[in-house]
């Protein structure tokens, strides 16, 4: 029992450990990707007419004017390349400094930190992201349950459709489809917007769409799976009803892998909240990073978005996998 | 082969006819506006009717598939191959080579949501048809990589392998000439998967504004135009035709490596 607990600790440090090398190597590619934009960033902002008085001011006011990195290869005057060491006097340390006391910088546009920003749009991205979520397990559950017990009927295949449709549309097909026939034709809900509750019916199903459908799949096959096993006989001949031995005993054991595939989409719902905000201007971290920081090259902005939804991508997978070692304790145990 | 795998098959076969034949099939020039024709209906004239600018869908349809495969085909072969070198490395070598590879830069890239990465990258490098593959070639090699180790691992472990060994066969000569012909098998089915990670992620990174640009007639852009109300209400085919075209694609080729799964795997062709 002992060394059973020294595993599960030794395995969590090293998750731990890879989650800390993970948010590093994060960190460090969006400080160094804001390198790589094609011109100069000040003059992407304030324009080709700016002085020479504003852009110095505004280098100045977002540290742009200090070196990127430990060491860098400037031109001199005979536009030869040379080697310069900057010690820790560089942007690359001044991102992580300020990072590890909360604070992302502030807007090139706007002059607000970059952290309200974000803090103000992060609710937006969860609701919609968990929303999407119960969507698809309120959909998934029952559909792949009925479809695995009823194998081969017209409701299976029914819902293998479905699954597939759900599966191959992607949601910037489905969004505007939704669009269409619920606002536009039906007038019931509206095309766009976070105002009313009844606002997050089409992003949430639109979002959940692809899920849901994996997730049918994955219930059916895990339900017959089940099935055939001996504990259901045992049940069944124990003479419960077939109800019970269903949602009691199989439904139980054919939901772990469901709860992994849960958690590691829930990452993937928080990306693809990126597109499903963006049609129909659901104001969260999405609409954010594309309108206001790509759209409008306010790098911080990308900078902050990028790395939040990534860090909140990481540790769902993390606690997912804590969920999912406590759920299950063959991986407990090994 | 099962009846899906052959639908799938016949679907890229049109697909990939459409794209070589493209200025002969499409009716007409895929940029010439003409308001006076604007959300037309589908006709005999105009198959998939026509847009917000009275452009001749069917024919961006037609000429979408060019950049859809063409995306498609560059991001995989070039993937494929890259992760099929260090995935090799990393699985004949072990070591610290290995723990390196698979141990750090496998969990980076999967701690990461790749349409996030590719997002990311073309936010900074701008957008693109060129940038939009190297961001998708970026996010698309440690699928590969991560295959042919556990593949390569296998493998180096059979008798053959040991054979060549004993009778002081190089390691590059053991690598590629016994291990990876013999570990290869199971990439044809991750590239076709591949293939429709890649065509869906063009149209969507293309629909946010960050691949092909604008005049350009990828499906993804197609939908972000016939997106806004005033379409919609007007000529929601403008939306239906490249939507469809996007479905078909992805599933043709999510069928054709469903297939070719159960047919190297038979465990799986018997059941």
């Amino acid at each position: 029992m002992r060394t059973t607990f020294r595993y599960r600790i030794l395995g969590l440090l090293r998750r731990l450990l890879i989650l800390l090398l993970v948010a590093w190597t994060v960190v460090s590619l969006v400080t160094i990707l804001i390198e790589l934009v094609p011109g100069d960033p000040a003059v992407a902002v304030l324009g080709e007419q700016a002085t020479p008085e504003q852009f110095a001011q505004f280098r100045q006011k977002h540290g742009l004017n200090r070196p990127p990195f430990f060491f860098s290869f400037p031109r001199d005057d005979n536009d030869q390349r040379h080697f310069v060491w900057h010690g820790v006097d560089n942007r690359y340390v001044d991102y992580w400094r300020s990072l590890l006391h909360g604070d992302m910088g502030l807007s090139f546009r706007n002059d607000q930190p970059v952290r309200s920003l974000i803090l103000e749009r992060y609710p937006a991205t969860i609701e919609l992201a968990i929303v999407a979520l119960l969507v698809a397990v309120v959909i998934a559950i029952p559909l792949g349950v009925i479809a695995g017990t009823h194998r081969g009927t017209l409701i299976d295949n029914a819902a293998s459709v479905l699954a597939l449709l759900g599966i191959s549309l992607p949601s910037f097909v489905i969004g505007p489809m939704l669009v269409y026939v619920f606002a536009v034709k039906l007038g019931w809900l509206a095309p766009s917007g976070r105002f009313d509750w009844s606002d997050i019916i089409l992003p949430a199903v639109t979002l959940g769409a692809a899920l849901s459908a994996i997730l049918t799949r994955m219930v059916r096959s895990s339900v017959i799976e089940e099935l055939g096993e001996d504990y259901v006989r045992t049940a069944r001949a124990k003479g419960l009803s077939e109800r019970t031995v269903v949602y009691k005993h199989v439904l139980k054991n054919g939901l772990i892998p469901v709860v992994t595939i849960l958690g590691l989409q829930l990452g993937v719902l928080l990306a693809g909240a990126i597109i499903t905000e963006k049609i129909f201007g659901w104001p969260g971290l999405g609409l954010l990073l594309v309108e206001d920081g790509i759209g409008k090259r306010d790098y911080r902005v990308v900078q902050g978005c990028v790395l939040v939804i990534s860090m909140t991508y990481i540790i769902a997978n993390l606690l997912t996998d804590i969920v999912y070692r406590w759920l299950d304790p063959r991986i407990r145990v090994s | 082969m099962n009846r899906l795998t052959i639908a799938g098959l016949i679907i890229v076969a049109i697909l990939v006819l459409l794209a070589i034949f493209a200025p002969w099939i499409a009716p007409y020039d895929v940029g010439l506006t003409n308001l006076s024709i604007r959300y037309l209906p589908p006709s005999s004239t105009h198959w998939f009717g026509t847009d917000s600018t009275g452009r001749d869908i069917f024919s961006r349809v037609v000429f979408g598939a060019r950049i859809s495969l063409q995306v498609g085909i560059v991001v995989v072969f070039v993937s494929a191959i890259i992760g099929t070198i260090l995935g090799a490395i990393a699985g004949y070598y072990g070591g610290w080579i290995d723990r390196i590879v698979s141990g750090y830069v496998f969990n980076i890239f999967l701690a990461f949501p790749g349409l996030l990465l590719a997002i990311a990258m073309v936010a900074f490098l701008g957008a693109g048809l060129n940038k939009l593959i190297l961001a998708l070639c970026i996010i698309g090699w440690v699928g590969y990589a991560r295959l042919i180790r556990g593949q390569v691992l296998k493998v180096r472990e059979y008798d053959f392998v040991q054979a060549a060994r004993a009778l002081g066969a190089s390691d590059a000569r053991i690598l590629f000439v016994h291990i990876l012909p013999n570990a290869i098998q199971p990439l044809i089915v991750q590239a076709s998967l591949g293939m429709a990670g890649a065509v869906l992620s063009e149209a969507s990174l293309s629909f946010l504004g960050l691949g092909v640009p604008p005049p350009a007639p990828s499906w993804g852009v197609m939908i972000e135009e016939a997106r806004d109300l005033s379409t919609l209400q007007a000529a929601p085919h403008a939306l239906i035709f490249p939507g469809i075209a996007i479905a078909l694609t992805v599933l043709a080729f999510n069928f054709i490596g469903d297939g070719l799964r159960e047919y190297l795997d038979p465990k799986q062709r018997a059941r």
